[in-house]
């Protein structure tokens, strides 16, 4: 009998919600939610949808946005790249939210732009990428190379000692541009060509023994080798355990890594992995109340206290912030006003210091290089004194060295200063 | 008067003795090199990387007794401060996940000093430099060490950084050392040594000596001896010294490549025995039946599933539940199969096009019940300790013992398949069913009870091949896609059908694929492969050993 009250009592609060729901469903802002819920990038992406889930929920506590209450519009483009431009396109045209998070893949966001600029929608990117690229209708919130992989190697080169280097990757875009900037890099910094390897394998390449044994080779002809991984997804774990098979040890040749974080690591046994080295803008070790707080919050939410979180979540809770802080600047959602309004515009980071919009639409971040531990979690050995400002156009690539990105003041994401000539939204 | 002083300086000589015996501790005293010694252990505490690197050299050269206790738990992770006090101590076991409290060791006496909760105590980090250099430190230790192996280690580690005290040490360990492996390493590191030496009969003899070894870090170290500086002049003054140092540089290389050859050829056949076993389940299904199944690859990713949920019931025996996980994931999946064929396939028999669109479906449904269960998150198999490491047979050549004993276990797989085949009840009624159903009908085989059974046993095989594949791979609902590909290409390379040409095309491939990867890169020595496969169909559409049985009575 109990039983029965306790679930009729549910049932009639259900139906009270959905009617609320109903009721309330004309004074809501509506955000979109575009990430992978299946497929291959499933792993990776869920977790950001159950971020942006957390922060809406969190801001409806708070009492909303500009009055209204926050409402999220979940689609799941299922790892599909022209699935997520048709997904894109139905968020911004039939549902018409204020403004989307999503995107994990550089196809992904590639795919999506094209629909971005014709709707003029807001996208908030959250995660680290090659650069090259400055839309009008995006904010960059993870971080461009000059955030991550030029200081990893800095921080190798200088602190290290390192000589010769592999620049292994997935056969993708990312991997492709940032080991072309790499690549550049290293050259003007005086190392020699046969002291550089690139290398790529395809998505989710399992079979590691004869490129791990390439390696060790390489790095055994006495100049201190380094790796420089953007292997992406799922070949990180076998990667990672043929390198344990093999003894090969980070003290012999240290692993970068730009895309292995703490959510990867939880899926393998981390001990042979122990000192090898990620380059982040957050870990999650990092002890700073702000972090404590939003750890707790995510375990909270998703009722499970082992779950980790890693960079791109703070990426996306550093974009929902200054989303909100942008729409209560300009006192509306509209898309245009809230563009404009967010250059200039700050929110404090998790791991200390402030992220704040630049006018080429990404952001200021602090770059730590974390070495693995035991538990899956990252030490700190190395960090920027301050925060670093992203670079849309990479110094290093003779082919961008005059172009800027500037949304304030020129209006342009690919402005060439030589030439003084915007070429607008056609990149390359 | 005299009295009262008496008693006074009585009272205070108790105090002071007292004191100090707080200040010593109850079970020694305390000489000076023990104050030395904790003082510089504190040192540690808020020192960066390089700091600690000195502090380390420091302790290393102060003699203590309890450095080699201490700097063993600096590289273990077990070196941690009490933030309280700020008083360094060791700890018992190093720190695992859920931990709450740590048991105390205390630096001096080395006896327990109580427990304390994870949060009063703060760990002293180590980089990758620091524990580079621990190692070298320690290997001074290790030395003397009564174990061999533990010498064995030092003496190869001591290697990598030679100075004077440790040539000193090497020639006083050389001469005392029994074991004959042990002595081998010190002698190359005396060898090593001598290639500085300015006496030109010490480097000559060094060379002679470091001749047979075929380390790529002793033939950088004579290298040097056949090259020319910069302005033209040999580096090598001597040329007797700079011929035997050619020889012998040109002798390791000729070894190091004949041994990388080897492992090259392993390489391939570890690969091939992953192939092999995820195709000669499909052999069975694809070949025997001639029913396409796109679903083997999710059954496969059951198997690895089944794998990672015994280890999860097991959770206190890893080394013992992947022998588990075996037949429990051919049940499994053998189940599953013979469901699939008593629900879906056995209304599609002869029409394979209805068949590959029913199968891809039920592989859709399989991988999101999966990732609706399970989450699409990576599960995370534990290796067992037996399967992982390597077996160094020498420098240039390594066998990793996972790869080893997956080799091992597709030979068994398939021993044991054949032998189900060739000599059971069941293996006889397949072979006549797939035959000449009709006959075998009429010898009053039921047919249908064969077709479940045979479709089982193919399917129990995916199962077995994804225990295999979750010790290689990631654990998801995506593993079986991967996969699917590869095998039917080695079916059809081998002849639809015959499990012999499964194993042969399987190897094959997997040889010619690790042979290309090398020159052409992973991505090119793929599709090269595949175009070798579609060149080869062309020439001989059913394959390496051209197929008998139904499907063949199909085409």
């Amino acid at each position: 009998m109990k039983l029965k009250w306790t679930k009729l009592t549910g049932l009639l609060l259900a139906a009270g919600m959905m009617f609320s729901g109903i009721a309330k469903a004309q004074d809501t802002i509506k955000v979109g939610v575009l990430h992978s819920l299946s497929g291959t990038m499933a792993i990776s992406e869920t977790t950001l949808k159950d971020t942006i889930l957390m922060m809406i929920d969190e801001q409806n506590k708070k009492g909303g946005l500009l009055g209204k209450k926050l409402e999220a519009v979940v689609v799941d483009p299922a790892s599909n790249w022209p699935l997520f431009a048709e997904k894109a396109q139905e968020l911004l045209e039939k549902d018409k939210v204020a403004v989307v998070f999503g995107c994990w893949t550089s196809v992904s966001r590639k795919s999506v732009l094209p629909v971005f600029e014709k709707d003029n929608g807001l996208l908030f990117y959250p995660v680290q990428y090659e650069g090259e690229e400055s839309s009008k209708n995006v904010i960059y919130t993870g971080a461009a190379p000059n955030q991550q992989a030029i200081p990893a190697v800095e921080y190798l080169m200088n602190e290290v000692g390192v000589k010769r280097w592999v620049l292994e990757g997935t056969d993708y875009v990312y991997p492709r541009t940032t080991n072309k900037i790499l690549e550049a890099y290293l050259l003007a910094k005086g190392v020699k060509p046969e002291d550089i390897s690139i290398n790529y394998t395809p998505f989710g390449y399992s079979d590691w023994q004869a490129r791990v044994a390439a390696i060790k080779k390489f790095g055994s002809e006495g100049k201190k080798t380094a790796v420089v991984s953007t292997i992406n997804g799922d070949a990180n774990v076998p990667f990672y355990k043929e390198l344990g098979n093999q003894k090969i040890s980070a003290e012999d040749i240290p692993v970068v890594a730009f895309s292995v974080g703490e959510e990867e690591l939880s899926g393998l046994d981390a001990k042979p992995l122990v000192g090898h080295l990620a380059a982040w803008n957050y870990f999650e070790s990092i002890s700073t109340p702000a972090n404590k707080a939003f750890i707790a919050q995510w375990h909270t939410f998703i009722k499970n206290p082992k779950r980790t979180t890693n960079d791109p979540m703070e990426a996306h809770y550093i974009g929902f912030n200054l989303w909100v802080k942008a729409v209560q600047k300009a006192g509306t959602t509209d898309t245009e006003k809230v563009i404009a309004a967010l250059p200039g515009l700050e929110t404090p980071n998790l791991t200390g210091g402030i992220a704040k919009v630049l006018p080429n639409h990404h952001i200021t971040k602090p770059v730590y290089i974390g070495e693995v531990k035991a538990d899956g979690q990252f030490d700190v050995v190395w960090k920027t004194s301050g925060t670093v400002p992203g670079e849309a156009w990479s110094r290093f690539l003779p082919s961008d060295k005059d172009i800027v990105a500037d949304w304030v003041t020129l209006k342009c994401g690919n402005y060439n200063k030589s030439t003084m000539k915007c070429s607008g939204q056609n990149f390359k | 008067m005299m009295k009262s002083i008496l008693r006074l300086s009585v009272q205070w000589f108790i105090v002071f003795s007292l004191l100090a015996s707080r200040i010593a501790g109850p079970a020694y005293a305390q000489s000076p090199s023990d104050a030395t010694f904790v003082a510089t252990l504190g040192e540690l505490r808020g020192a960066s990387f390089a700091d600690k690197d000195a502090i380390v050299q420091k302790l290393a050269q102060s003699g203590h007794p309890n450095v080699r206790a201490a700097l063993t738990a600096l590289q273990e992770d077990r070196l941690y401060f009490r933030n309280d006090d700020q008083k360094v101590f060791l700890v018992k076991t190093a720190a695992t996940g859920d931990a709450t409290s740590f048991d105390l060791i205390d630096p001096l006496s080395l006896k327990s000093a109580g427990t304390v909760s994870t949060d009063n105590l703060t760990k002293i980090g180590t980089n990758n430099h620091l524990r580079r250099v621990l190692q070298t430190t320690m290997a001074r230790f290790g030395l003397s060490s009564p174990d061999p192996s533990v010498r064995l280690e030092a003496a190869l580690n001591i290697q990598q950084e030679l100075d004077e005290s440790d040539v000193q040490l090497l020639r006083e360990r050389s001469a005392v050392e029994t074991n004959f492996k042990v002595k081998k390493e010190i002698d190359t590191g005396l060898a090593l040594a001598a290639l500085d030496s300015s006496d030109q009969q010490a480097r000559l003899a060094a060379i002679s000596k470091l001749r047979g070894n075929i380390r790529q870090d002793v033939r950088n170290k004579l290298e040097p001896l056949t090259e020319k500086s910069e302005d033209g002049t040999y580096i090598e003054s001597d040329e007797n010294v700079r011929l035997a140092a050619t020889a012998a540089v040109k002798s390791i290389d000729r070894w190091r490549s004949i041994y990388s050859g080897v492992q090259t050829l392993f390489f391939g056949l570890s690969l091939g025995s992953v192939l092999v076993l995820i195709a000669i389940g499909l052999a069975i299904t694809f070949g025997v039946m001639g029913v396409i199944n796109m679903a083997h690859g999710e059954l496969m990713m059951l198997g690895a599933y089944t794998t990672y949920l015994v280890q999860t019931v097991m959770p206190n025996h890893t080394e013992i539940s992947i022998l588990v996980a075996i037949p429990a994931a051919f049940i499994v999946a053998a189940l599953m199969g013979i469901l699939i064929e008593r629900t879906i396939i056995r209304f599609l028999y002869g029409r394979p096009l209805e068949t590959l669109l029913a199968t891809f479906g039920v592989s859709l449904i399989l991988q999101q019940l999966v990732r609706s269960i399970f989450t699409a998150l990576n599960r995370s198999v534990i290796t067992p300790q037996w399967m992982s490491g390597t077996m160094q047979v020498n420098d240039a050549l390594s066998i990793t013992y996972n790869r080893l004993f997956i080799v091992i276990f597709t030979v068994i797989v398939f021993a044991g398949l054949l032998a189900i085949l060739k000599r059971t009840r069941v293996g006889l009624q397949i072979r006549a069913v797939s035959q000449n159903r009709a006959m075998a009908k009429a010898m009053g085989i039921r047919s249908e009870w064969v077709d479940a059974m045979t479709f089982g046993l193919g399917s129990g095989i995916a199962g077995v091949a994804g225990v295999a594949l979750s010790q290689l791979t990631n654990v998801n609902p995506n593993l079986g896609q991967s996969y699917i590909i590869d095998s039917f290409m080695v079916v059809v390379f081998g002849g639809v059908g015959n499990l012999w040409g499964a194993m042969v095309g399987g190897m094959s491939m997997g040889v010619v694929n690790q042979l290309l990867e090398p020159y052409s890169g992973a991505v090119l020595a793929k599709i090269l492969v595949l175009i070798a496969l579609i060149l080869f169909i062309q020439r001989r559409p059913r394959g390496l050993f051209p197929p008998t049985g139904r499907a063949s009575d199909n085409q």
